[in-house]
This record gives C-alpha cells, sequence and structure tokens, in this order.
C-alpha cells in the first residue's frame, strides 16, 4: 500500500503533465508579448526607412543598414549626453550606496539608540512630503539650478531602499555573529567593515542596480533643474529626438511631414538601441542576487 | 559565580543606551542629514500653500490666506476632471496590475527547470529598465500615424488612427504600456515570497493525490497572502498619486481631456509659464494628504481583518 502511494508521488497525473504543458505555452507567449517590440526596435534601426515606414518589416530586418547608427554617433549632442549621464550614474550610485548601506545596518540592530523615533522620522518621508513646489525652492535656494551636483546629491538616499537594506541585514545577521566580533574587541564601525560588508555582497549589488538603473533613466530633474545644454543627460536629449519632435508634428500629415519622419525615424529607432542596451545588459550580471538581496520587511 | 559573570559580560556586548551606540548612529547620520534636507525642508516648505506666495518676499514674508488656495481649487472647473482622471488611470491599472504580477509568479513558480524559469523572468524582467523617454517614444514609434500598428489597421482595412491625438486613447496606451513594462518586475517579490515555501509541503500534498493546481491554491497562494496584502494596503494609499514623468511625456495637445492629472496640472501651474506656486503647493498639499488619508484607512481595514499590515 505505501509502496503504491510512493509510485504515485513519483510519477506525474496525466493532469498535471497538461497543466505544465499549458504553463509553459503560456508563459512562452507572454514572453514573445514581452520581446517582440524589443525586437523590432532592432530590426527596425537596421533596415531600410521606406520599408519600415510602408509596414513591411515586421519579422526580420529587410537589409543590414548601419547609417542610422552612423548619423548618430555623428551628433555631438549624442556624445555629451552619454558622456554626463555616466558621470552622474557613477558618481551618484556611488554616493547612494556610501549613505544606504551603513544606514540600513544601523536600522537593522535591536540595539540603535531611539530606534523607534527614528524609524518614523523616515517612514513618514514614505508617504508624504512637500511636494514639487516646495521642492524646486529648496534647490533653488541651495543655488543647485542648473549645475552638475542637482543631479546627484538630492536624489542622495532611497528610504524604500534603505529599508530594503535593512530587511536583508536582519534575515542574514545573527546577533551571535556581532557579539562574537565584539567580544575580539572589534567596535561597531570595525564590525560593520570587517565582519559585516564581507556577507553584504547580494544586498550591495541590488542597491547598485536599483539606483543605477534610476539615475540612468531619470529625466524629470533634468528638465525641471538643468538649463545648459552642456550638462543635458542622455535622457534629455533622447526627449529632443523621440518626443518633442512628434509633438509639434503630431496633428499634421502630408508629404514634407512624411519625409522628415522616415529620416527621423531610423535615428529614434537607433537611438533606441544604443541608450538602452547598457542597462538592460548589467542586468543578468546581477540577477543571481537577487533571492538573497531582495526582500522586503515591515516597518516594525 | 563564573556563570554569572559570563552571563553579564555577554549581555554588556548587546546593551543599549547612546553612549554604547554612539557608532550606530554615526552610520545613520549621513542618511538622516538628507532625510532631514531634502524631505522635511520641503515639508516646511508647504507653508506657501496658505500664502499668497510672493517670491520677492519669500515663505517667511508673504501674506497668509488661510485656505483661499484650497476653496479656489475645489470651486475651479478643473478640480472634478483632474480628480476623476488621476483616479480612473490608476484604478483601471490598478485592476490589471495587481492580479497580473500574482499570476505570472505563482505559474513560474510551478516550472521544475530552474534554467526554464531563469530564462523566463530575464525575459519578462528586460522591460522594467528601458526609461520611460524610451518608453514613451517607442509608443509613438508604434502609435504614431505611419507606425506599425496603423500599417496593420490600412492591410485590415481600416482607417488610420491618430492614437496620440485622441483622448480616448491615452488611458488604453498609459495602461498598457505600463503593464508591459511593470509585470515581470512586480513579481519579483512574490516569486522571492514562493521560494521559501518548504518544499516538504507540497511533498505531503502529492501523496495525498493533490493536483499540481490544486497546491497552487492550497500552499503557494496561502505562502504569499501576506506579501500580496502588504502590495495590497500600498496601492490602495497611492491611488490618488500618479507620477508626472510618464504622463508628460504622452501629452499632446489634444488629448489633454484624459491626460491632465493632478501632478502635471501642479508642475504645469507651478513651474511654467506664469506661476502660481502658492495655488500650486496647495493642490499638491492636497494630494498627498488624500493618499495619507487612503493608507491609513487600507491599514486599519488589514490589520482588522487579516494580521497583515504595514505598521
Amino acid at each position: 500500500m505505501v509502496n503504491v502511494k510512493r509510485k504515485k508521488s513519483n510519477m506525474e497525473s496525466r493532469g498535471d503533465k497538461y497543466f505544465h504543458i499549458g504553463v509553459i505555452i503560456l508563459m512562452t507567449l507572454f514572453a514573445l508579448i514581452v520581446l517582440y517590440p524589443l525586437w523590432f526596435m532592432v530590426i527596425a534601426s537596421v533596415s531600410n526607412p521606406d520599408s519600415v515606414l510602408n509596414g513591411e518589416v515586421w519579422l526580420w530586418p529587410d537589409t543590414i543598414d548601419f547609417s542610422g547608427y552612423v548619423k548618430i554617433f555623428n551628433d555631438p549632442a549624442i556624445w555629451t549626453g552619454y558622456k554626463n549621464t555616466i558621470l552622474y550614474t557613477v558618481i551618484g550610485t556611488t554616493l547612494n550606496i556610501i549613505l544606504t548601506i551603513p544606514a540600513g545596518y544601523a536600522l537593522s540592530r535591536p540595539n540603535l539608540p531611539y530606534r523607534k523615533y527614528i524609524m518614523w522620522f523616515f517612514i513618514i518621508t514614505m508617504f508624504f512630503g512637500g511636494g514639487l513646489i516646495p521642492f524646486y525652492f529648496l534647490i533653488s535656494s541651495l543655488g543647485l539650478i542648473d549645475s552638475f551636483w542637482v543631479l546627484i546629491i538630492p536624489q542622495g538616499l532611497s528610504v524604500w531602499n534603505m529599508f530594503m537594506v535593512k530587511a536583508y541585514y536582519e534575515s542574514n545577521v545573527s546577533l551571535e555573529l556581532i557579539e562574537a566580533a565584539q567580544m575580539d574587541g572589534a567596535n561597531q564601525f570595525r564590525t560593520f567593515w570587517s565582519v559585516i560588508l564581507p556577507i553584504s555582497k547580494p544586498i550591495i549589488a541590488v542597491m547598485i542596480l536599483f539606483y543605477a538603473v534610476g539615475r540612468w533613466n531619470s529625466y524629470f530633474d533634468a528638465m525641471v533643474f538643468i538649463r545648459s545644454e552642456n550638462l543635458y543627460p542622455l535622457q534629455i536629449v533622447l526627449r529632443n529626438i523621440l518626443i518633442v519632435n512628434d509633438n509639434a508634428s503630431g496633428g499634421i500629415t502630408g508629404e514634407d511631414i512624411y519625409e522628415r519622419l522616415r529620416l527621423a525615424n531610423q535615428i529614434k529607432y537607433g537611438v533606441i538601441i544604443v541608450s538602452s542596451l547598457p542597462i538592460i545588459m548589467i542586468y543578468p550580471l546581477v540577477q543571481r542576487f537577487f533571492k538573497e538581496g531582495f526582500l522586503v520587511g515591515s516597518f516594525k | 559565580m563564573t556563570e554569572t559573570l559570563k552571563n553579564k559580560k555577554t549581555k554588556s556586548y548587546t546593551q543599549y543606551g547612546v553612549k554604547r551606540n554612539w557608532q550606530l548612529l554615526a552610520m545613520l547620520s549621513g542618511a538622516i542629514v538628507f532625510t532631514a534636507v531634502f524631505a522635511y525642508i520641503p515639508m516646511y516648505g508647504v507653508l506657501i500653500a496658505f500664502q499668497e506666495y510672493n517670491p520677492a518676499l519669500g515663505i517667511g514674508g508673504s501674506p497668509y490666506i488661510g485656505l483661499d488656495n484650497f476653496t479656489r481649487f475645489f470651486e475651479s472647473y478643473q478640480f472634478s476632471n483632474l480628480m476623476i482622471n488621476t483616479f480612473l488611470v490608476s484604478f483601471l491599472g490598478f485592476i490589471i496590475g495587481f492580479p497580473l504580477p500574482i499570476i505570472i509568479a505563482l505559474l513560474l513558480n510551478t516550472l521544475r527547470s530552474t534554467r526554464m524559469k531563469g530564462i523566463f523572468q530575464t525575459i519578462f524582467n528586460a522591460p522594467h529598465f528601458i526609461s520611460v523617454v524610451v518608453l514613451v517614444g517607442m509608443l509613438f514609434l508604434f502609435f504614431g500615424e505611419y507606425g506599425l500598428i496603423n500599417s496593420l489597421v490600412l492591410q485590415f482595412g481600416g482607417e488610420r488612427i491618430s492614437f496620440f491625438l485622441e483622448s480616448d486613447w491615452f488611458r488604453p496606451l498609459f495602461i498598457g504600456s505600463g503593464n508591459w513594462q511593470e509585470t515581470g518586475w512586480s513579481s519579483i517579490i512574490y516569486l522571492a515570497a514562493l521560494a521559501g515555501v518548504d518544499p516538504q509541503l507540497h511533498e505531503a500534498a502529492k501523496i495525498d493525490g493533490a493536483s499540481r493546481f490544486k497546491r497552487i491554491l492550497h500552499i503557494d497562494f496561502p505562502a504569499i497572502f501576506p506579501t500580496i496584502s502588504i502590495i495590497l494596503i500600498l496601492s490602495v494609499g497611492s491611488l490618488l498619486s500618479v507620477g508626472y514623468e510618464k504622463v508628460l511625456l504622452m501629452q499632446t495637445g489634444t488629448n489633454l481631456s484624459t491626460s491632465e492629472i493632478i501632478s502635471t496640472y501642479v508642475y504645469k501651474i507651478g513651474l511654467t509659464g506664469f506661476t502660481e506656486p502658492g495655488y500650486a503647493a496647495a493642490i499638491g498639499l492636497f494630494n498627498s494628504l488624500i493618499n495619507v488619508v487612503l493608507l491609513i484607512i487600507a491599514n486599519y481595514s488589514a490589520k482588522k481583518f487579516s494580521e497583515n499590515s504595514l505598521w
């Protein structure tokens, strides 16, 4: 009797087999929906712009033509944007990590003084804020308008991310570990530096990913606070190429619009690839840390 | 004797109090300073919502006018329109965007091959990394006058649709693209919770003859239920907070009747053209207050009907 049951548990019932196949089909379908628009950007960027506009290109490129990319790389605005965005992302993310990791660790310690008050001090800001206008006034009175640092400093800390770091340490650092370090005579700085940081790789990787993606992709702060073209991040350059033109020509149709579209679109497809590729590429490198680093705790 | 001494010593290492733990406070100091400056000073700045703000006089010198800015907003013809637009775009997005990641996570979790799981996850997450500028740029390319969608429409004998000029199309495009971008990413949090399910539970259920579908219902779903509750509370709390970033990019002169929402309106009257900072700040403050109230109600109800709550 027991034997029969065990056999059954190892074998799959027919219903489960169908279910499994159904899931694979459904997931594949969903994957195609996700991938197709991205794939289309790739093929449209190297195809003949005329056939793209006529809707003839939809599965494979009809030619391999890099002239769109040549135009993109000859545009000095793209280069400036690229350089600026790399600077904003690298310097900004470094600041984020320096602020977030130690703070998240300190918050995870039950013996942090005034812990309850400090927690509320942060939690309130997650759900209530002064809003855009007072924020603008603050930036303006700090003299940061149209400066390089306006895209670095005000975004220095995400409280959401800090709480994620706290949750990570709460489930990965035992009291014994810290006590052992402190019995060996290490103070709290030393404990953090030589005991905690070495086991923090997953959460640091996840935090770098979160912050770097946010910084690489943001445009709004730059649109509001940056006036000089030589400080434009890539996203503002992209916005001018991808969206502002389109708004202007939105209503009109006709020959000259068509001609303009023909030339502009090829650049648009290319510019989308050029700007998104680096950030999509770093993600698989970090993905393996997700299981450990991606934890959300309560606010207690 | 030695026992008690040892105990005392161990205790002393986790002692509470400022003197012993000032180094922990020092590790937090940067975060506290940044939060104080960039989150709390703007909160003080909301005082201008109660003023007839004059840049020459500043926050300290501008005359107070009580709740005039607020009543002016409630009485303005924009009020109901903005509230409805903001609510609809967020609520309709929520109806699709809330269950979809849960379903994806539950189904992905049934795949036995970790390799296949990983590949699907990588694919599903990819759109999350695209910026809003690129996303809206892609929308313009696909749904523009001469985009791929219109080529398809023509082929099936239809007429070109001006997706971006017709206000009826704003919400479907906004919500559809949002779900395309974020569904995979939102499912991660559920997948992380599912990874913590004890495999023995599944084994035991299998022996009792439970099908895979039954096991989803009775093992997996209960395991992620606390996570679902937390996400639900947060979603209800943000029903009226739709960000301006993506909407601003999708706005054209002619779709404003559905695409103008509270945050974009605040941006426009507060920072562009002839600015009225006091009035804009009042609308922004009103919006934040509603969000807080919604969150508190959601958390209170969650606490009452289950053990899951944010605080």
